[in-house]
């Protein structure tokens, strides 16, 4: 596995306007090449119009085990969606 | 007409025999990521040597068609040069040639797109950005292997000290190149011999590996004369058409 190059997290913004999305991982010996990489691998399908490679190891994870702890206090508190407004009809995208 | 239609086969039978070497590869590239990258380059230049052939196709005046262009002609009617049908002997051989063929390959089209032949230069024109891809993806592994450890500098030497000897015949001009030449339509392909030199050496010194000084060349490709692997890769190539005359899929 030490020969391995390392692993790389790509983000690809599809069209101008949106926003960069995970869109997989790859292997590659650093940056340069991982941007080559992704874009043969994920954009030769006209999918992007810009793409971020980040490697693996900088990404800092939650741990599945905190989900407790993390996320289920959010779950019986429906109050933090703005959902108790009439909304215009003019407002969009909310 | 004789001499646009030679003309044209010069240039895409390159493309042709480069993509169906690059073909071969395909499902055994040395990682994943590496495999798609030159399957895509190969999947470029067939585009390419379509376009090539149907526009060599039309002026024919035969009733050909593009597909009867690529598989249907004898080894002695092949016009690519002798660079493109080396084997994949290993990574460092399919990198040197594609290095040695794109830089070659992007200042050719360079000058394509200015032909007064609208269909030449509109395909050059195309194809420019496709080739420029090709060369950064192929100095770069150049740069790689070279500059990496002992044994990939080794292998990238071997492979470009092995090939240097087809590159003097890029640059020689064939009666159709002289022809189409004279008449501006044509690129003299020896009006940017010294840059090639330059633009291969200069890539080649940062890679850290030596500029050949092999002085002999070898050369009949595009006159139709070819290596000894040629023959073999019409038989993979031309197999179906012949076995399954006018199968289509």
């Amino acid at each position: 596995m030490k020969k391995n190059w390392p692993l790389w997290e790509i983000f690809v913004r599809s069209k101008n306007g949106l926003e960069h999305r995970h869109f997989g991982s790859l292997h590659a010996a650093d940056a340069e090449m991982a941007m080559e990489n992704a874009r043969d691998v994920y954009t030769r399908r006209n999918e992007g119009v810009s793409i971020w490679v980040v490697e693996s190891k900088n990404i800092t994870a939650s741990n599945p085990a905190d989900n407790g702890e993390m996320f289920e206090p959010a779950q019986d508190k429906v109050y933090r969606h703005p959902t108790f407004y009439d909304l215009p009809d003019e407002v969009k995208h909310m | 007409m004789k001499h646009l239609y030679n003309y044209i086969l010069t240039i895409a039978d390159n493309s042709l025999i480069l993509a169906q070497r690059l073909g071969e590869l395909c499902g055994h590239g040395p990682s994943l990521e590496t495999d798609i990258a030159l399957t895509n380059i190969s999947l470029d230049l067939l585009g390419q040597t379509r376009s090539y052939y149907q526009y060599a196709a039309k002026i024919s005046g035969e009733g050909k068609t593009e597909d009867d262009i690529a598989f249907l002609r004898i080894e002695r009617e092949y016009k690519n040069c002798l660079l493109v049908e080396q084997p994949n002997t290993h990574f460092g051989y399919v990198i040197g040639r594609q290095f040695l063929f794109d830089v070659y390959h992007l200042m050719l089209m360079e000058k394509l797109q200015y032909s007064p032949d609208e269909t030449l230069a509109a395909i050059a024109k195309k194809g420019i950005k496709e080739v420029s891809y090709h060369k950064r993806f192929s100095s770069d592994w150049v740069k790689r292997l070279g500059d990496g450890t002992e044994e990939s500098n080794a292998k990238m030497q071997e492979a470009i000290d092995d090939l240097w000897r087809f590159t003097d015949e890029l640059f020689f001009t064939t009666d159709a190149e002289k022809a189409k030449g004279k008449e501006g339509v044509g690129i003299d392909v020896s009006t940017f011999k010294e840059k090639y030199y330059e633009e291969v050496s200069e890539v080649l010194k940062e890679a850290t590996l030596t500029v050949p000084e092999n002085k002999y060349f070898t050369k009949g490709g595009k006159e139709g004369v070819h290596t000894e692997h040629m023959g073999y890769i019409l038989a993979d190539l031309q197999y179906m058409q012949r076995t399954y005359p006018n199968m289509t899929w």
